[in-house]
């Protein structure tokens, strides 16, 4: 076997091998959910069975039903569920969206005194866990009468995602080159007509990006949510799992019916908008 | 059309002075060039002309209103930049039209004075191209466009050059000339590309460490340095200098050899005085070789070894030594010269300057 032809074995034998360690890693991503919507479709004695049943012996939607069959039919209350987590989940997104713009935005284009230690700071707060919060946080809103209410919870996911939004907002403005804002004005825009027509389509991948992260965290977050709110008008979709859980028996197949109904919004949205998020928009722009 | 007229115009930042009171007429029509090393201050003033720069003293007036606090938009100016900073996100159209959109222009005439512009550059058929699928010189025409769409006063070009390879550089250059040909309104040109300067200017001013050095014609700035920065900056390859001291209607320099001095200068300077002996390349010879060969005034003989040559097809640079250092010169009609031989110079005095060693201003009178 001449040189090349040995090369070229070599070449698809690794190409095999990376295939394979690229199946492995997808599927341990990808076997928890799978795994949830096969439960969610499959009796509680195959869930519990010991050794795993892969392949289930019978599908059954039987936990759907049961979920939208209202109280005492072993139904939850999942629509006003749904409702709660996306009133909470949108309005506080687009909140942090808002301010994480405005933040990032100053923090890419303008110098000004503790500039540095302001943005430390605003990271650091991320490095707080949620749930050591969740005691201060809760007598706080007793006492000042928000807890268990839509508001209040905004009110926590707003403050948990601000940080974050605006350091990733601050990255995308800062690879808009500065002198397309300066283009702009001398194009006859005002500053703000320079940022909504020049500034803001270009960052809009980014934002876009902000915004999904900040929706998940939302739509997803459990542990300030569990202590903040407690009756059907304000619990979101990640506490009313714990409707599944009785004193003495959990319905597993129920939880991961919910699961998956939570997750298809969450895998829906951010399907559609990474579509959007299309990535070097600003090449072209400057130099050559 | 408009006249610019800066007035003590300053820019600090802080304690760190940019741009030290400078004072500029600027004629209408005129085609002006800012030239200067980096950090001479010759950007911020462009960008304080343009509105996007606050400025820290002095004046400005365009068209003879004073715009000093107008935000850029108000000043009915165009700029192109250094980047070309083009809309990525918007066609080549657009990218064109966009400030006619801005000013609520109808779409009639939006398309009309688009086509315009297009067709004076030869944009026609790149119109619905994003920026992103253009070359550097077609971006950079794109730019141009966007500049001429909008009929401004005064064209401000930021290096709109220094990003592009020689070859288009040249052709740009000359495109630049023509567009001022045609469009007719007073260009501020920045550069620090001195050849750019000469070569479209109508005057240049020769900026320094925020203050002008010298403001003239081509001609002028050339033939007639104000200060030895200036006769350093401007000529490719640059113009000779060397220190020396004048004893007795003699130049001695620090190596000892000695030059007579200029005749148009013998006045002008006593025994003692220090000064800075400037001649181009053009004007140092090999004997019988130069520009001026024959017809020159004041031509002095000087025996002197070569170092290196650099041939150029049409002429050669010869590199002789003199006073320890390296002088340039250009010898038309080439020969073959070896490295080491000593050849006979002509050294046209006539042409030669003269600056003072601590001003740095010429000591012509």
């Amino acid at each position: 076997m001449d040189e090349n032809s040995s090369a070229r074995l070599k070449r698809r034998l690794l190409g095999v091998v990376y295939r394979i360690g690229l199946f492995l890693a997808m599927l341990t991503i990808c076997l928890p959910g799978l795994w949830i919507v096969i439960s969610s479709l499959r009796p509680a004695v195959e869930i519990m069975a010991k050794p795993p049943v892969w392949i289930p012996q019978e599908i059954s939607f039987d936990a759907y039903v049961a979920m939208f069959s209202g109280i005492g039919k072993g139904g939850i209350p999942v629509i006003e569920y749904f409702r709660n987590s996306l009133i909470i989940s949108v309005t506080s997104t687009v909140i942090a969206v808002a301010i994480g713009m405005a933040g990032g935005y100053a923090f890419a284009r303008y110098r000004f005194r503790g500039k540095s230690s302001v943005f430390l700071s605003l990271m650091l707060t991320r490095t707080v866990p949620g749930i050591a919060l969740s005691l201060p946080l809760f007598f706080l809103y007793v006492r000042l009468g928000i807890i268990d209410t839509h508001f209040g919870l905004i009110l926590a996911y707003v403050a948990l995602n601000v940080p974050f939004t605006i350091w990733l907002i601050d990255g995308f403005f800062r690879q808009v080159p500065k002198d397309l804002a300066e283009a702009a004005q001398i194009d006859g825009c005002t500053r703000w007509q320079a940022f909504w027509q020049v500034e803001f389509p270009l960052a809009g991948p980014g934002i876009a990006s902000a915004a999904i992260f900040a929706f998940l965290t939302c739509w997803n977050e459990f542990a300030l949510a569990s202590q903040l709110t407690r009756s059907v008008s304000a619990k979101t979709l990640p506490v009313g799992l714990l409707d599944y859980t009785a004193e003495f028996t959990i319905d597993w197949r129920g939880m991961c019916a919910l699961a998956v109904v939570m997750i298809i919004p969450a895998l829906t949205l951010t399907y559609v908008v990474q579509k959007h998020l299309v990535g070097g928009l600003t090449s072209g722009a400057v130099k050559g | 059309m408009a006249t610019v007229t800066l007035t003590k115009l300053t820019k600090r930042y802080g304690n760190i002075g940019i741009v030290h009171g400078i004072d500029l007429d600027i004629a209408d029509r005129e085609f002006i060039a800012l030239v200067g090393p980096s950090g001479c201050g010759k950007s911020t003033t462009l960008r304080m002309i343009a509105g996007l720069e606050e400025i820290s003293a002095g004046s400005i007036e365009i068209g003879g209103r004073v715009v000093n606090d107008l935000p850029p938009r108000s000043r009915n100016i165009s700029m192109v930049f250094q980047s070309y900073a083009l809309y990525p996100h918007m066609t080549v159209r657009e990218n064109l039209g966009f400030s006619l959109k801005i000013a609520g222009a109808a779409k009639e005439d939006m398309d009309r004075r688009v086509a315009e512009a297009s067709a004076i550059l030869g944009l026609d058929t790149l119109l619905d191209r994003r920026p992103s699928q253009l070359s550097g010189g077609q971006r950079q025409r794109v730019a141009m466009g966007r500049a001429i769409v909008r009929d401004p006063d005064v064209f401000l070009f930021d290096e709109p050059l220094s990003n592009l390879d020689a070859k288009l550089r040249t052709q740009m250059r000359t495109e630049i000339k023509k567009l001022h040909a045609k469009v007719q309104s007073t260009v501020i040109y920045v550069t620090h590309d001195q050849v750019e300067a000469m070569t479209l200017a109508d005057r240049i001013v020769i900026m320094r460490d925020g203050h002008i050095e010298q403001v003239g014609t081509p001609d002028e700035v050339f033939r007639q340095p104000a200060t030895r920065f200036v006769a350093g900056f401007i000529g490719s390859p640059p113009m000779n200098l060397h220190e020396a001291t004048i004893d007795d209607g003699q130049m001695v320099f620090a190596s000892g050899e000695k030059l007579p001095l200029p005749a148009q200068f013998k006045t002008n300077v006593a025994t003692g005085d220090k000064v800075v002996f400037g001649l181009r390349p053009d004007d140092i010879y090999p004997t019988g070789h130069g520009i001026s060969s024959g017809g020159a005034a004041d031509v002095h003989q000087i025996e002197l070894p070569i170092t290196v040559t650099e041939p150029l097809g049409n002429e050669t640079l010869v590199f002789v030594e003199f006073n320890g250092t390296d002088w340039v010169s250009r010898m038309l009609n080439p020969r073959p010269l070896r490295p080491g031989e000593r050849v006979a110079m002509s050294l046209d005095m006539s042409q030669a300057h003269l600056f003072a060693t601590e001003t740095g201003k010429t000591l012509r009178s």
